[in-house]
């Protein structure tokens, strides 16, 4: 038997909530969000030793559960991978325990996780954001915030008040721009408004 | 034998010929030979202006080799890639600690207007937050654009009111 699916017979044998998760490569389960760190626990002392990423998933708006975190797990020695999905119980403030005390590498990840949906690990050691500057007031990669982005300020007050200029909605002039698949001609298939009829100063037909 | 100099004023057949020009055309050919850049180094950009400082493309032949790591040493600021609004004060701020004269070259198509990255974390156009001199088209630039974008510095350097700027200033 595979280590990864001894590894999860155990894991249902010893928490009754783990339940099998639908999957297409690797054996997945879904845990509950409290057994969540017992169970990633067992997981490295079954010989997955390494946490190769924590991703956040934002299902839809009103969706229940909408946030849910996937940790995959590598076994150095099998050369196995275990997908560990886990729910947020509460949508308007998403919570889950850190992984940062079993891998010190969640810690980046969580960070991530936290600054582009808002998804809060108790028991991280320094959760701040990572890729947007602090006191930025949105969550980027929820379904409800748009590609273009938000009217906001810039972090620097100072640069702020010398150039009166801040973050905008980026002008999207017919776009997103999207490549075409499967274009022989580079030039063709190369990234591009689809809809080109129009611009900031022509408003879209219809709309 | 060794004789003591006794020349104490200017002797033109040990100084050459006396040339007179104007103070613009003197200070704008010093400026404009010895241009300084700040690599503002952002992202793949970064690689061609790399490239346009070794040995095949040698930015060396037009002045500018001396890449400046300090902004109050050099004299124009090439901004070559891609700005995020988290970039975007600290490259305001080095831009501020430059002394003037002061020039700004926005390389490549991400640094002049945001490029393909019509996002929220993406500047559009480093114009939004510093003047531009010259514009780069391109996704990377090859070097020789860049080498053009500095010979058309170098030519509207050549074209500036120095000498009176300096008496106003």
């Amino acid at each position: 038997m595979p280590a990864a699916a001894d590894a999860i017979a155990a894991l249902k044998a010893s928490w009754p909530g783990v339940t099998d998760r639908a999957t297409l490569d690797h054996p997945a389960v879904n845990v509950p969000p409290a057994d969540l760190l017992p169970v990633l626990g067992a997981l490295k002392a079954a010989g997955f030793d390494m946490l190769t990423d924590v991703a956040g998933v934002d299902w839809a708006v009103g969706a229940s559960p909408r946030f849910t975190v996937v940790y995959h797990l590598l076994s150095t020695a099998a050369h196995e991978y275990v997908r560990v999905a886990a729910d947020c119980a509460d949508v308007a403030l998403p919570e889950l325990p850190s992984a940062a005390a079993l891998w010190p590498g969640a810690d980046w990840h969580e960070r991530e996780a936290f600054d582009m949906y808002g998804i809060r690990f108790t028991g991280h050691p320094d959760l701040r954001r990572i890729l947007m500057w602090d006191g930025y007031p949105y969550f980027p990669l929820r379904k409800d915030f748009p590609l273009a982005g938000i009217e906001t300020e810039l972090p620097d007050a100072e640069v702020t008040a010398e150039t009166k200029v801040g973050a905008i909605a980026a002008p999207m002039m017919g776009g997103p721009f999207v490549a075409s698949a499967g274009e022989i001609n580079l030039t063709d298939a190369e990234p591009r408004a689809k809809d080109e009829s129009w611009t900031e100063k022509r408003p879209k037909p219809g709309a | 034998m060794v004789s003591a100099n006794s020349e104490l004023t200017y002797n033109s057949k040990i100084e050459g010929e006396v040339i007179v020009s104007r103070a613009d055309a003197v200070i704008n050919w010093i400026r404009s030979s010895s241009m300084w850049p700040m690599p503002m180094g952002l992202a793949c950009c970064a690689i061609e202006l790399m490239a346009t400082g070794g040995a095949r493309f040698d930015i060396a032949r037009f002045g500018a080799e001396v890449m400046r790591f300090s902004p109050k040493q050099s004299d124009v600021m090439i901004v070559a890639g891609t700005v995020t609004y988290k970039m975007a004060s600290p490259l305001r701020r080095i831009y501020d600690q430059m002394s003037d004269p002061k020039w700004v070259i926005a390389m490549g198509a991400c640094a002049s207007t945001g490029g393909m990255y019509r996002s929220y974390a993406v500047l559009q156009g480093v114009d939004r937050i510093v003047p531009v001199d010259v514009y780069i088209s391109g996704c990377p630039p090859r070097p020789e654009a860049l080498l053009d974008a500095l010979m058309k510095l170098q030519g509207k350097v050549k074209k500036e009111p120095s000498f009176s700027k300096l008496l106003s200033a």
